[in-house]
């Protein structure tokens, strides 16, 4: 993956989506490299939930370009259902196939898109569990498993299809906060091993460790980027100052 | 026992008529569940559409045979179909074509009710995994609505083979009509014939019903998620 690194695999230019009358994304640029792990942060109805849905084509867009390892999305011979293969993405919540068990779950995407034979694929599915401390709950069906068990068993089924890049869209936003470490554990560990990842979150100490970059989304657009650690020292933009400040409980 | 009834049910000829009789009524309601499930499939897709007047005349349609009671539908078609045009239909497809529409309406209900009742997240993750829309539905939409309409699908059988005995208002030999014979035919000598007849009756019934609605319970639990 080392090799691979800096290679550009997202591109983003001039992203535009209406519902109606109503703009949400509003001219949005923004680019993402291999082994990058990018966090997108900003207040509620900003677009970030609409443009990681518009990056796998769960939601169409109007104007602008998507480039998914230099293709370009809409252009002749590209299709979503291959483009899809290579991205994986965890929802708020969790959306697990109630009438299967854990590991059919997780083989779905493998054995039935990707057509690989069912026993590597459950093998390698094993060692993800194993990743993520559920392989004693491979047999389970979602009912069964708590809210951060069903969230890393979600992540796990991104992960089985071997994306390139992987986006999670507030996962850790509906669980209770007991359950909120042992998901972001397996995200920070993801990380670490290069994965490329765009988080939508609005965990800022998470977003603070583990991403490389940090993106601001106001209105639609990007206000403000920049490394983890200048903007949360010193973010340059009043609305993003303003944004922080909201996650400081004062007294006075 | 002399004289207690039984022997009225013993009768080879009576068990003869009354097999005939139910033969009948199960053939009516068979056809029935058959055409009626399988329209209401569709029936109920059209139901979740989101075009007003597709939408509105479905409702219509639905709500009439809620409302108006099956044996005034049958009153419906077979007089009707005698005055308005002209033609005598017989009994027996006049109780097929109502009971169909019936359980085409029922079943419609049910499986919009199911279908909307499932995510759109369910879609949009199975969609993020690659799989096309034959896929999603094959793999994730239709396997939940099959486990969730099961149960009211089978309530909805046992209702329409409980209720098809009406059709002997529309001239149909059935079972509850050569029962009544029998009791008249035996009232001087067996008084007490109505009951061994009705009895038998009642459990034939309970014999065709019970051993669905068990069959459905197995189903649910083993289904269940």
């Amino acid at each position: 993956m080392g090799l691979l690194k800096g290679k550009v695999i997202l591109e983003i230019a001039g992203l535009k989506k209406c519902h109606g009358s109503k703009v949400i994304l509003d001219g949005l640029d923004l680019e993402v490299t291999r082994g990058e792990a990018v966090v997108v942060i900003g207040p509620s109805g900003c677009g970030k939930t609409t443009l990681l849905k518009c990056i796998n084509g769960l939601e169409s867009h109007q104007a602008g370009k998507i480039l998914i390892d230099g293709r370009e999305a809409g252009s002749p011979g590209f299709g979503w259902h291959e483009a899809r293969q290579k991205i994986g993405m965890v929802f708020q919540s969790y959306d697990l196939f109630p009438h299967m068990t854990v590991m059919e779950n997780i083989l779905l995407g493998p054995v039935r898109v990707q057509k690989r034979g069912r026993e590597e694929a459950a093998a390698e599915a094993l060692a993800l569990l194993e990743r993520v401390g559920l392989a004693d709950r491979k047999d389970d069906f979602p009912r069964q498993l708590s809210g951060g068990q069903k969230q890393r068993v979600a992540i796990v089924r991104a992960l089985s299809m071997k994306p390139e890049l992987m986006l999670f869209d507030e996962v850790t936003a509906s669980l209770d906060p007991e359950m909120v470490r042992e998901v972001l554990d397996v995200m920070l560990q993801l990380a670490r091993a290069g994965m490329t990842m765009l988080i939508v979150t609005h965990e800022m100490e998470f977003a603070r460790v583990a991403s490389d970059r940090v993106v601001f989304m106001d209105g639609g657009m990007i206000a403000e980027e920049g490394k983890a650690g200048d903007f949360f020292r010193e973010p340059k933009t009043e609305r993003a100052r303003r944004f922080l400040k909201t996650f400081y409980f004062r007294a006075d | 026992m002399p004289n207690s009834g039984f022997e009225v049910l013993l009768s080879v000829n009576n068990l003869r008529r009354l097999a005939v009789g139910l033969g009948g009524t199960l053939e009516i309601a068979l056809i029935s569940v058959a055409i009626g499930l399988a329209l209401g499939i569709f029936y109920g897709l059209l139901l979740t559409s989101k075009n007003r007047l597709v939408y509105g005349l479905c409702r219509l349609y639905l709500e009439a045979f809620r409302i108006v009671p099956v044996l005034v539908w049958l009153f419906l078609f077979f007089f009707g179909s005698a005055i308005v045009l002209g033609v005598n239909v017989e009994g027996f497809f006049v109780s097929v074509a109502v009971f169909s529409l019936w359980g085409c309406a029922e079943m419609g209900d049910l499986v919009r009710g199911t279908v909307t009742a499932i995510p759109l997240h369910q879609w949009q993750s199975a969609e993020a995994l690659g799989l096309d829309k034959w896929q999603v539905l094959r793999f994730v939409i239709i396997p939940q609505a099959l486990r969730k309409i099961t149960p009211p699908a089978v309530n909805l059988v046992t209702r329409m083979v409980k209720t098809t005995p009406l059709v002997v208002f529309v001239g149909v030999t059935e079972v509850l009509r050569v029962g009544k014979q029998i009791i008249e035919f035996n009232m001087m000598k067996n008084p007490l014939a109505s009951f061994w007849i009705y009895g038998f009756i009642f459990m034939v019934y309970f014999l065709i019903c019970w051993p669905v609605s068990r069959f459905s319970k197995k189903l649910e639990e083993r289904w269940a998620f």
